[in-house]
């Protein structure tokens, strides 16, 4: 039988107004209308959504495994970043 | 980028791994790990896709509309896992299509749970309080896997699951409190499932293959005899609770261990399932097949159709 797969899908669901939309997992379908369908059945079963977006899983670009210290290892050294730096004198109110 | 060697990105790898670190689709592991992963989910996959074919078989003829419509929710989950299963799968680079058609040839396996017949609506009570049970049991460990995509698979699957065990132990007590006909009828189909649920947790420690090597790298988190003993020591007493009898006479507390003794299990006949010669694994596996060839014009068109619309939009 010739190999005639539909492309694959990665799925983001939105759980309820207000949150934004989260990668749920991906599935097979032949077009973006068909993922939303297909995503309708296999994702939210049992009310997980009210929003399901869907974008085809080859036109994600990811940052590279073994780049990570390079990428996220500088922000580790900038403490004075965060307000937990700083120090504040005892009876300072509101900030 | 300097080109450290192999055994030191083993080295790595085990450190993650024993320190709890995930591991996502695209981090090194080596060769093995990724092979064993993929056999193991798409075995996987493949069980929750012909186990719909056992339960398919009473959804026709479900007693009331109550039923049936719970029948169908429960089968629908089992195409869900699949799907869930395969796309886990495919982030290791497995190929969907080649691996559903490996199952049809016979080269990978599923659970041979799947290749007993339903002979009576009982068995769907026995299917979702037993089997499911069972598969629980095996799950559960699972969410806690160190490959991140199956672990979140299973996290989905299992809550799911808990549902096909309540509804099939339903199913089990209704009958258990019916007529003494009904009450026959639970009883025998019970005698028919017991054995074959606890083969589900594969062989024993001692002869388990795959074991070892899972354990170090946290696929595998409990041993089959360790899943096998918990299993018969909260089965039992459910069973009692509605007045079945567990179909083995060496059944006994043992105090001293905090659970049950029980009897051997018959391998023989579990290893003639798992080479293909239980008693339905040739339906399974035709109705699989036939599923897939009709479906094919489906899924062309569907893709032509597509095709079609991208090619109209750009005009």
């Amino acid at each position: 039988m010739s190999s005639n797969e539909w492309p694959l899908w990665e799925v983001f669901i939105r759980s309820k107004q207000g949150l934004s939309h989260k990668h749920v997992g991906s599935l097979r379908a032949a077009d973006a209308e068909n993922a939303i369908n297909n995503a309708r059945d296999v994702y939210t079963r049992r009310s997980e959504g009210i929003s399901i977006w869907v974008v085809e899983s080859k036109l994600i670009s990811a940052s590279d495994p073994k780049e990570a210290d390079s990428l996220f290892d500088p922000a580790d050294t900038k403490i004075y970043r965060h307000p937990t730096f700083y120090e504040v004198p005892d009876g300072v109110l509101h900030m | 980028m300097k080109d450290i060697n192999i055994e030191e990105k083993e080295r790595e790898f085990q450190a993650k791994i024993d320190a709890d670190i995930k591991i996502e689709p695209n981090d090194w592991m080596p060769a093995e790990y990724r092979k064993t992963l993929i056999r193991q989910i798409s075995q996987h996959a493949h069980s929750e896709v012909v186990g719909m074919l056992p339960e398919g078989n009473w959804i026709t003829r479900a007693p009331n509309l109550r039923r049936k419509a719970v029948l169908l929710a429960k089968v629908q989950d089992e195409a869900g896992h699949g799907l869930y299963l395969y796309s886990a799968a495919e982030t290791l680079g497995s190929d969907r299509e080649a691996s559903i058609d490996d199952m049809h040839a016979g080269i990978a396996k599923y659970s041979s749970i799947f290749n007993y017949p339903t002979l009576s609506w009982a068995d769907m009570g026995m299917i979702g309080w037993l089997v499911d049970g069972a598969a629980i049991s095996n799950q559960v460990p699972l969410c806690r896997c160190s490959y991140g995509p199956y672990a979140r698979a299973m996290v989905r699957v299992c809550k799911e699951e808990s549902f096909h065990q309540r509804q099939g132990y339903e199913i089990a007590t209704t009958l258990a409190n019916g007529t003494p006909e009904q009450k026959a009828m639970a009883q025998e189909s019970f005698n028919r499932w017991w054995w074959p649920a606890l083969m589900m947790f594969g062989p024993t420690d001692a002869a388990s293959k795959h074991s070892a090597l899972s354990m170090k790298w946290k696929i595998k988190r409990v041993s089959n005899d360790e899943l096998r003993q918990q299993f018969v020591n909260v089965t039992v007493p459910q069973a009692e609770l509605i007045g079945l009898t567990i179909p083995d006479p060496e059944l006994n507390w043992n105090e001293e261990k905090q659970g049950y003794d029980f009897g051997t299990i018959n391998w023989e006949e579990f290893n003639q399932v798992v080479q293909g010669n239980g008693p339905c694994n040739k339906e399974r596996l035709d109705a699989r097949r036939k599923a897939k060839e009709n479906g094919v014009w489906v899924r062309e068109a569907a893709l032509a159709h597509a095709e079609k619309r991208k090619a109209k939009m750009a005009s």
